[in-house]
């Protein structure tokens, strides 16, 4: 019986990850024959960029995510990193100290985060909301609307560059380093075990000698130290702290994870998944960019993915019933 | 242990604790207004009382609907776009036309009423969580603003003059905007007070299963709670046009963080069944009030946003604590019953 339920399980998500995957193709054939300058190696460069901050963060969401839990506010730290970056750099600090306290600063807003979710126990969506508003509040109070440029061009050049004469920009190898570290702590480790036990039955969990506290406290403080680093390449791609640095982001991050087929419910989800929907999600907002959709209207394209990333599945799961 | 027993000293206790979480909000606004006006007498002068309250009410209509929402334990994020979207459909809709006002109000609660439906239908019968569904909302509601919008904006001298007094007249001294968002305060108090319909939504908040069993309609119900907060979405869109008479395709961008801001702040928990709409209102006159502060004691106007999240972050922590002890202390009674 519970062979059989794993069984169907496992093909009903093989099926979503086989459908993301096409649609991911098919996304990228259609725009590469119909957009012009899509197919260009310099292209494949500024989309690789454009979908930097997107693809590192939604990797620690994910096993936010598949515990049952949710962070909102990843979006806001970028943007205080990003603002603190700024601040000490008019302060004439060397940016070799300024890095890594935006890192540290980024594990400590994730540690306020899962303080409050793991040590008093409150809702995630209102915990994350609500450091949503008070980090961006935040950033704000360090640096105002004005913006600091005029980082030192040796770190802003390799963001912007590439591997040598290849057309990969130096910045994959960030997100192969991450995506390659969560996968493997996912889907190869007993703590990527005790996520989607956690994610599956926190109670089970517990009587399996899994501490979902200790777990979720962590899985936090990944995803701020992730999004502070996101900051970080932000503000050195666009040589430009502000503190509205990728305000709203959190939404494409949730509807890359969702779209790549992990369950907002908990429980379940591969990584390779979510790459999946962080490329399709990348390409399908580069493509219509090239092709002059403002911002604006490419947040109808983002929302209505997020919303049929999740009804997709569940109307299937309907029709198949029937 | 008798069944009649058991609900007596369970509703007093927790009517106590009702009370106190909002005469909570209420000693913090007096102390705010206290300690504002003594550093500046002018805090306290007509003019100044007049914008607070016009801010609130708009404020406030949208945390009503927000705490509809919140009590069946569902989210509405969408309700910023929302009020865009209406507040520009009215503003194109009297541009150079003399409609009459209430004609306003139905179009931009209409134009609020779809919205929410679609929410609504999208939670019910999608089975897809409020959040994901509101957060989607959020932005395609907004795009649609702005691809109709584009950049163009509806400026006051382009509307009838009968739509702005109704921004800014009064009746006996008080301003029409402040009168229709009590209206509707009182009127969705009575309803979840006294209606059956009411209490059906906090059934379906403390227990969603419990509810199902005892034969709410919860299917119905959800999307009835997710119409009257689009509605009044709509409707504060309308309130929004007439206060402030200029409008573009931004109009109430971020408005939901305040409104889970005040909802959360006025006591309404956010796992649904327990709160009141005069908690969220009052949340609504706090959180406004903060913000004129700000401006009178010449604080930097870049720490509201943050104090938005340190509040929502406060309140839901005190709540947590509230719970706790009320609920040891049910335990500790139902065990003397026993």
């Amino acid at each position: 019986m519970s062979a059989e339920l794993t069984a169907t399980r496992m093909a009903r998500f093989a099926n979503w990850n086989v459908a993301i995957i096409a649609i991911t193709v098919v996304v990228l054939i259609v725009a590469a024959v119909t957009v012009d300058n899509f197919g260009t190696s310099q292209n494949f460069g500024f989309l690789v960029l454009d979908v930097l901050p997107i693809a590192i963060i939604a990797l620690p969401m994910t096993l936010v995510i598949v515990t049952g839990e949710i962070d909102l506010s990843v979006a806001s730290t970028l943007g205080l990193s990003s603002a603190v970056m700024g601040y000490l750099w008019n302060a004439n600090q060397p940016i070799e100290t300024i890095i890594p306290l935006c890192l540290l600063l980024g594990a400590v807003l994730g540690a306020v985060n899962g303080f409050f979710v793991t040590v008093l126990g409150l809702p995630s969506l209102a915990v994350t909301i609500g450091t949503l508003a008070l980090y961006r509040g935040l950033a704000f109070v360090v640096l105002g609307d004005s913006a600091v440029a005029d980082f030192p061009p040796a770190y802003t050049d390799w963001v912007t560059g590439t591997i040598g004469s290849t057309p990969f920009p130096n910045v994959l190898i960030i997100i192969v380093v991450l995506a390659v570290v969560f996968g493997v702590v996912l889907h190869a480790t007993p703590v990527g075990r005790a996520v989607f036990a956690v994610g599956a039955s926190e109670q089970a969990a517990r009587f399996a000698g899994v501490r979902p506290g200790r777990l979720k406290f962590w899985l936090y403080v990944a995803g701020g130290l992730v999004s502070g680093l996101a900051g970080v390449l932000w503000t050195l791609r666009y040589s430009s702290a502000r503190a509205d640095n990728g305000a709203g982001l959190e939404l494409a991050v949730v509807a890359a994870v969702l779209l790549g087929g992990v369950s907002i419910f908990g429980g379940k989800g591969a990584l390779a998944g979510v790459v999946a929907g962080v490329v399709l999600l990348g390409s399908l907002q580069n493509a219509l960019r090239l092709s002059d959709v403002s911002n604006e209207a490419l947040n109808v394209v983002t929302g209505v993915l997020l919303i049929a990333s999740v009804l997709g599945p569940n109307l299937a799961n309907r029709l198949r019933r029937n | 242990m008798t069944a009649v027993e058991l609900p007596a000293p369970r509703r007093s206790s927790l009517d106590a604790v009702l009370r106190a979480r909002e005469l909570g909000i209420v000693i913090a606004l007096a102390l705010l207004v206290a300690v504002t006006a003594t550093s500046n007498s002018r805090f306290l002068s007509g003019q100044s009382i007049r914008d607070i309250l016009l801010n609130t009410a708009i404020l406030a209509v949208l945390a009503v609907g927000q705490a509809v929402v919140v009590i069946t334990r569902n989210i509405d994020l969408s309700v910023g776009s929302v009020l865009g979207l209406s507040a520009f459909t009215v503003g194109t809709l009297l541009q150079g036309n003399n409609l009459p006002v209430v004609l306003a109000l139905l179009v931009g609660a209409g134009v609020g009423v779809v919205c929410g439906g679609l929410n609504g239908v999208l939670v019910r019968y999608g089975n897809v969580p409020a959040l994901v569904v509101t957060l989607g909302t959020l932005y395609v509601v907004r795009g649609v603003t702005y691809f109709w919008a584009g950049g163009s904006q509806i400026n006051a001298d382009e509307l009838p003059s009968g739509f702005l007094d109704f921004g800014n007249a009064t009746a006996i001294g008080i301003p029409y905007l402040v009168l229709l968002a009590v209206l509707v305060l009182v009127v969705t108090g009575v309803v979840l007070r006294n209606y059956r319909m009411g209490r059906e939504l906090y059934a379906m908040g403390s227990s969603p299963h419990a509810a199902r069993l005892a034969g709410i309609p919860a299917g119905r119900r959800t999307v009835g709670a997710f119409v009257v907060s689009g509605g009044l979405a709509g409707l504060a869109g309308v309130l929004f046009a007439a206060r402030f008479g200029t409008i573009d395709a931004a109009a109430g961008t971020g408005y939901e963080l305040n409104v889970v801001a005040a909802v959360v702040v006025g006591g309404v928990a956010v796992f649904g069944g327990s709160g009141t709409v005069w908690g969220a209102a009052l949340g609504a006159l706090l959180l406004t009030t903060i913000g004129s502060a700000l401006a009178v004691l010449e604080i930097n106007q870049f720490w509201q946003q943050a104090i938005v999240g340190a509040l929502i972050l406060l309140a839901i922590g005190a709540d947590r604590l509230v719970a706790a002890r009320v609920a040891a202390s049910l335990k500790k009674r139902s065990s003397h019953v026993r």
